[in-house]
């Protein structure tokens, strides 16, 4: 691989990042900018915002190296993570929207006006953000190391460095635009190759990969993990990702940029529409991989098919500069969605944990702005330091527990808050713990212990299935016991929830 | 053309007390102060909204979730080809996000007819 080219591309993808952030910064004056663009983000440029922050290095990487190695079964990541959009646009869309609230932190202050829901709920947006993290700052490591032979830890350094002034800089008005862009440049970067690739693969005669020979490859309910119990491992997977999606802080972040419930819901469907036409292109990287590479050089991980594949389909030059061409667009892939979860994380941390904490310190001299920028730097300091001790367990696999934990401790929690008058307090905060430790757990075991076999590695390695209906049960249960902490203003909320910003009601 | 008849002569006596008043409140107060009526219209707006949504969570739910059991109940559909092309293949990699996006279009639209019945139900008054 030619390392000038892709040191070229990273550069150019990192100093536009840069620079259209240092542009947002001219923009960017009040606290409101700061945290949620001054709610004047418009639909489209929102949902390319969105697009860019969604596509991780688990969409760019990932699933062309799980398409790779695992076959067919694996085409459900994409698909959950598309579905994902359309569950939270028919449940929670527009009442988040209308909530008001910035973060799930505020939307459960909010609905269910408790200071000890809210900081739970902190807490686990910080938990998840840091999870969902980890892959990002890994695979910069990885794409990092096979462009240019830099040692493992450079790429996600580079990335948290860059991170950190955009978000530090400009928050959330200049993240916006940087991520808009992005967007495009991921699409571009991962078509444009493709059609290259296609078009040389249909030169050699279109041949199909001698795996295809495989039905553990080409057939349904096989490759899911590789654990056993195919339809079970294939059901929690599609629950994970359809249900964590509206959990996860990047994305609820972004809800609060769109001025009205109504515009919100129409931004959810522009990114459906923008996801599909990223999702068909990875899964083609996968498939071409096992006609050209059936066997990758020893030691290089499988989450580097994409960038490995260019060199080996076109010899020479041009395999070289859409090699650049794609790590370049990986990278532009780490750098937005790992800003989206350092400013939602950041805006966490700042609010519920920083802001009293640094008010004493410094005898209230601190703006609110400043400790953004500090709470931006711990934000991502975390993880970066996790990813440097733990093994990588493959990008999509730990990008899919992350999910697993959202949709086990806000899904029912935004669910239930936005649509059952009856939920109570301590059915909320019950729903969140027992959700949140069990998914919690199974996804510790899972790291931790590396895969185990049998039916426990499937609950384990897919714990989403028993853990959504127990939290969900839970948070009922419990509300149905304690009707005398239903919060008093239920009905106030609801109203506010649910109806349609064009009537004149009193809003607070 | 007949000619026009003046309108017969009304003696006025007193105002008509036995009337019914015209409600000038609007119905936002309604809501705003959860009275029942309030109540009434909220949980029509909040019932009709839920039932859009699980019709179209139920779609999902039977058309992409009842793939893996197909798959397990006729495995003769595991191996399909359409053309050179596996047929789950071309449903799970292509397929899928059109549908996708005609559901969140169909949603989107149906959603946003049920506020605007919402709202002119409250509006009018």
């Amino acid at each position: 691989m030619n390392t000038a080219y892709g040191i070229t591309a990273i550069t150019v993808i990192c100093t536009v990042t840069l620079v259209i952030g240092a542009f947002g910064l001219r923009l960017s004056r009040t606290t409101s900018d700061f945290y949620v663009a001054s709610r004047t983000v418009s639909a489209g440029r929102n949902a390319s915002a969105i697009g860019g922050e969604y596509l991780s290095a688990a969409s760019f990487l990932g699933i062309a190296a799980l398409v790779y190695t695992n076959g067919l079964d694996m085409l459900w990541f994409p698909v959950g993570y598309t579905v994902g959009y359309v569950v939270l646009l028919v449940l929670v869309a527009a009442p988040l929207r209308r909530s008001g609230a910035y973060t799930v932190a505020d939307f459960a202050e909010a609905r269910l006006e408790s200071t000890a829901v809210r900081r739970l709920a902190s807490v686990l947006v910080v938990g998840i953000g840091w999870l969902y993290l980890l892959p990002q700052l890994q695979g910069a490591g990885l794409a990092l190391r096979t462009v240019t032979g830099a040692p493992g830890w450079v790429g996600g350094l580079v990335v948290a460095v860059v991170v950190v002034a955009n978000v530090a800089a400009g928050g959330m008005r200049s993240i916006t635009l940087v991520q808009a862009v992005q967007y495009w440049v991921k699409l571009t970067a991962i078509a444009v190759p493709a059609f290259v690739l296609l078009w040389a693969w249909t030169g050699d005669g279109s041949p199909a990969p001698e795996i295809a020979s495989s039905t553990q490859w080409k057939e349904p309910l096989n490759g899911l993990a590789g654990q056993g119990h195919p339809v079970y491992a294939t059901y929690s997977l599609l629950l994970a990702l359809a249900l964590g999606t509206m959990g996860l802080p990047h994305v609820l972040v972004r809800f609060y940029t769109n001025p009205d419930g109504r515009a919100a819901r129409r931004t959810i469907v522009t990114v459906v529409a923008l996801l599909g036409a990223f999702y068909l292109f990875p899964p083609l990287y996968g498939v071409l991989g096992q006609v050209y590479l059936p066997s990758l050089p020893t030691g290089a991980a499988a989450d580097s098919l994409v960038l490995r594949l260019p060199a080996a389909v076109l010899p020479g030059g041009p395999g070289e500069l859409l090699s650049a061409v794609l790590a370049g667009g990986a990278f532009a892939a780490f750098l937005s969605t790992t800003s989206g979860l350092t400013i939602s994380v950041a805006g966490v941390i700042e609010q519920d944990l920083l802001r009293g904490r640094l008010a004493r310190v410094t005898g209230d001299d601190a703006t609110v702005v400043q400790g953004f920028r500090i709470a931006a730097l711990l934000a991502i300091v975390v993880p970066y330091a996790v990813s440097r001790l733990i093994e990588p367990v493959g990008l999509a696999t730990m990008v899919s527990l992350a999910f697993a934990v959202a949709a086990s401790t806000f899904c029912p929690l935004l669910v239930l808050g936005a649509w059952w008058r009856r939920l109570s307090t301590v059915g909320a905060a019950a729903g969140l713990l027992v959700g949140g430790t069990l998914a919690a757990s199974a996804v510790g075991i899972t790291v931790l212990a590396g895969p185990l076999h049998g039916w426990p590695g499937a609950l384990l390695g897919q714990p989403a299935a028993w853990t959504i209906p127990i939290a969900f049960t839970t948070a009922i249960l419990v509300s149905l016991a304690t009707p005398g902490r239903v919060p008093p203003h239920t009905a106030r909320t609801m109203v506010r929830l649910h109806t349609p910003e064009d009537l004149a009601l009193d809003r607070e | 053309m007949t000619e026009q008849q003046p309108p017969p002569r009304v003696r006025v006596t007193s105002t008509r007390r036995n009337a019914a008043t015209r409600d000038l409140r609007p119905l936002t107060r309604d809501l705003d102060e959860q009275s029942n009526l309030g109540e009434v219209y909220m949980s029509g707006l909040m019932s009709a909204q839920l039932r859009l949504s699980l019709l179209v969570l139920g779609f999902g739910a039977v058309g992409l979730g009842g793939l893996p059991l197909l798959f397990l109940l006729v495995p003769a559909t595991r191996s399909l080809e359409l053309g050179r092309v596996p047929l789950p293949w071309l449903v799970l990699a292509v397929v899928v996000y059109p549908v996708a996006l005609v559901v969140a279009r169909y949603y989107v639209r149906q959603s946003e007819r049920i506020e605007k019945e919402f709202s002119d139900a409250v509006g009018r008054r």
